[in-house]
């Protein structure tokens, strides 16, 4: 069977790594032979299957050999949990260089040196919170990642930066064959969050695949550079993370989504009491303006 | 000669060529001018915008502006090409700007010296490798006087903060590090690469704290601003100045010095040959150190002897009696050389295409010749530049600006010229359309041109080229007339 190629995206901070490696060592405890690529320079893709602080990077590496023709696969290919392959493609301290051109250069490698070639049922591309060039978008490009999951949460921020990478899969769905495969609801615990991340997802035309809830063995695991499976397999919690596996593998419904529009994201955040009915009388309006005006004629 | 009606229908004919839009585009970059209707507004032609995609233009970029043209020349200066190795050494000693010294030793114009990019320099930011890069010229080269960083295109996407660097190098190495921001992607042509250069001239050296020159200035100093020195056109210059009686301390850019660049803020007046690339420096000292400058053309005994008598005229009584001693000492060598290779170059028809000045500086120099202009225009001018153009102008000329490959290839098939100049990029072309070609950037390995002594040179240059006996033999003799009979 052909590798399934998934790239990750969603919010920075929303848990993109957290829940990757959880599912990642769920496919893996479910006989899945997977590989993590970490499209970010602050490379903690894989810290989890790996138990390290942050695994030595292809970029790190090649700026120490000379260049990235000096490098071979073993040397940045590191297995960990469950025989989980991890890579992480590294790049420069925030404020320098080109983070952009560290992931094409990563992934231009891997492909060289053959890393897809393996018995690999899955590989799992984590990127970068925002697609802020076309670096970033190297997962999708070229036919490399054909199925885009988006980690989502129920806040208005998150949902936003959900939409704004649907749009940029749709650019690159009419050119290749990637396709937005689903949203998975990291939950923060907002209200009506699964029926929000749902509508949204219908709007998408794909579907919310997992809901996965909020639970403190989460961190408790992190701490100890964990998955939850590896933790604690016995946990509820580990079950929903199982969920999420099983569904991926099993998932068919791959869509080219249709974005909304500014006003029908607002509309719907309007629908569930996230986002107020805009008061256009206030905009550009300073505070010693306001303090002008009588106290019942702002309320 | 070209008629208005014939130069008109030519026009039409290649814009017709193009796509609508793009011929409304072109069509404010072409025009013809006749020299009785001249109206001094700058022939109604659009300059300095961004060249049309899918056509051929011939120019260059913001690094071509300033490394290869302002910067480059500064001969006791190194000057890095920060970035890939390509800009630096396809750009390297191409542009004839000569010079007297020990490369390698107390000189550098020849050499190229490169932050040669990897691929980890772009994803890792290329500051630290150029601050090692420097203390490493500095160390193997110490008789450079400074060091000026020029930026290619990926410096400019990733962001390397080359100003940190450059202020940080400067004060440990106690020399002057000029950061440079001329990505080639700036701008629409090198011009804007010339005037970034002298925005940066202006302050890491002039503003310099600390800059050397602390004396005074004498009665007769002056600059020679924007002589880049092709084939030696700087020195060919500079004698005819000293010998009516002026003191030229600084050369701008060609065989010029940090020291030269540092003493310019003391001279009495700017000399300013090529206006284009050097106007902004010219109109900067004017405005700060109140040092008027003159446009001053020295091609061609004509332009020359007009020259040297409206620099005069900003001096006393010695330095116009010293003009005048010049202009008697050589117009009869000028004239000897007019009379030598007019008969043989009289009436012939003359196209160019150059970069900023020449243009119109050189229209002069052929006149004397007389020969003809019938066709001219500017890589990267500006609308001032066609204005000055247009005073030069005496018969129905064609002008285009940024020309296309196609349309110049258009003209120069109706025109049929007996000579065309214009650079490298075009030499070939119309050698095999069987066109004579003198390369009016670099002076065909030739040179100088500015001047007495580059008069001669150039007349030579100009006869030899149109007058050369290959032209006549392009017909095989299977095809000449009789072939068949014998």
């Amino acid at each position: 069977m052909a590798i399934r190629q998934c790239a990750i995206y969603g919010k920075g901070g929303i848990g993109k790594s957290t829940t990757t490696q959880n599912l990642v060592a769920a496919l893996a405890e479910a006989q899945q032979k997977v590989m993590i690529v970490g499209c970010d320079p602050k490379a903690d893709s894989t810290r989890l299957i790996l138990h390290a602080k942050a695994q030595n990077t292809i970029m790190q590496l090649a700026s120490e050999a000379g260049s990235v023709e000096d490098l071979e696969l073993s040397d940045v290919l590191k297995a960990g949990y469950g025989g989980i392959r991890c890579v992480e493609s590294g790049g420069p301290e925030p404020g320098v260089g080109c983070a952009g051109r560290g992931v094409i250069t990563a992934i231009n490698f891997l492909e060289e040196e053959g890393a897809y070639e393996e018995d690999l049922d899955f590989v799992f591309y984590d990127v970068l919170g925002d697609v802020v060039c076309g670096g970033f978008a190297m997962p999708i490009r070229e036919n490399k990642a054909q199925e885009i999951y988006i980690v989502v949460s129920g806040e208005m921020m998150a949902m936003y930066a959900a939409n704004n990478i649907a749009k940029g899969i749709v650019k690159y769905a009419n050119s290749g064959k990637v396709r937005l495969a689903g949203l998975i609801c990291n939950s923060r615990n907002t209200d009506r969050e699964a029926d929000l991340i749902e509508a949204l997802a219908e709007r998408l035309g794909t579907q919310m695949i997992h809901f996965v809830p909020r639970h403190n063995v989460v961190q408790r695991a992190e701490i100890r550079r964990m998955t939850v499976i590896e933790y604690d397999p016995t946990s509820p919690q580990a079950d929903e993370y199982r969920q999420l596996a099983h569904k991926i593998v099993n998932n068919k419904k791959m869509v080219i989504p249709k974005p909304l529009t500014m006003d029908e994201l607002e509309e719907l955040l309007m629908e569930f009491g996230i986002l107020d009915e805009e008061d256009t009388s206030i905009i550009g309006r300073t505070a010693a303006e306001e303090a002008t005006i009588p106290i019942q004629a702002v309320a | 000669m070209l008629t208005q009606d014939e130069a008109q229908k030519l026009i039409q004919e290649v814009l017709a060529a193009y796509p609508p839009e793009a011929a409304e585009d072109r069509a404010k970059h072409l025009a013809v001018l006749d020299g009785e209707s001249a109206d001094g507004g700058g022939c109604g032609i659009t300059a300095n915008r961004k060249s049309l995609p899918g056509v051929m233009t011939i120019r260059g970029c913001a690094y071509a502006g300033s490394k290869g043209v302002v910067w480059g020349p500064i001969k006791d200066m190194i000057h890095i090409s920060h970035g890939p190795v390509g800009c630096g050494q396809y750009s390297r000693a191409g542009r004839r700007n000569y010079y007297v010294g020990y490369t390698g030793v107390n000189t550098f114009g020849t050499m190229n010296f490169t932050s040669d990019f990897q691929e980890k320099d772009i994803v890792f930011g290329g500051d630290k490798k150029l601050a090692k890069l420097l203390d490493e010229a500095n160390t193997l080269f110490p008789l450079n006087k400074g060091i000026s960083v020029q930026s290619e295109c990926p410096v400019g996407l990733i962001g390397d903060d080359i100003e940190a660097v450059a202020k940080k190098k400067s004060a440990d190495l106690a020399k002057p590090v000029v950061p440079v921001r001329c990505e080639g992607f700036r701008g629409v042509s090198q011009s804007l690469g010339h005037h970034i250069a002298n925005d940066t001239i202006r302050d890491y050296i002039l503003d310099r704290p600390n800059a050397a020159f602390t004396g005074e200035a004498g009665p007769y100093d002056v600059a020679v601003i924007g002589d880049y020195n092709i084939g030696g056109d700087a020195w060919s210059s500079r004698i005819l100045l000293e010998e009516m009686g002026l003191n030229v301390v600084a050369q701008w850019s060609g065989d010029g010095t940090l020291a030269e660049l540092e003493r310019t803020p003391k001279v009495r007046l700017n000399l300013v040959h090529c206006y284009r690339s050097m106007n902004y420096i010219s109109r900067h000292m004017e405005s700060k150190y109140g040092i008027p400058w003159l446009e001053y053309n020295f091609f061609g005994p004509t332009k020359i002897a007009d020259s040297l008598r409206r620099i005069a005229a900003k001096f006393d009584a010695r330095i116009q009696a010293g003009a005048e001693a010049v202009i008697a000492k050589y117009q009869p060598m000028a004239d000897a050389i007019t009379e030598r290779f007019r008969p043989r170059l009289q009436g012939k028809r003359v196209m160019l295409y150059v970069g900023g000045l020449r243009p119109r500086h050189v229209i002069g120099a052929y006149e004397d010749l007389g020969m003809e202009v019938v066709g001219t225009g500017y890589e990267f001018g500006h609308n001032d530049d066609y204005e000055r153009t247009q005073e030069e102008l005496k018969n129905t000329t064609l002008i285009y600006d940024d020309a296309t490959g196609y349309e110049l290839e258009r003209f120069v098939e109706q025109v049929r010229p007996d000579l065309i100049g214009s650079g490298i990029k075009e030499k070939y072309v119309f050698q095999k359309m069987g066109i004579p070609f003198r390369q009016m950037h670099s002076w065909d390995y030739s040179g100088p041109y500015h001047g007495y002594d580059g008069y001669a040179i150039f007349a030579r240059d100009m006869d030899m080229t149109i007058n050369n006996p290959c032209w006549k033999m392009m017909t095989p003799p299977w095809r000449q007339p009789g072939a068949e009979a014998a």
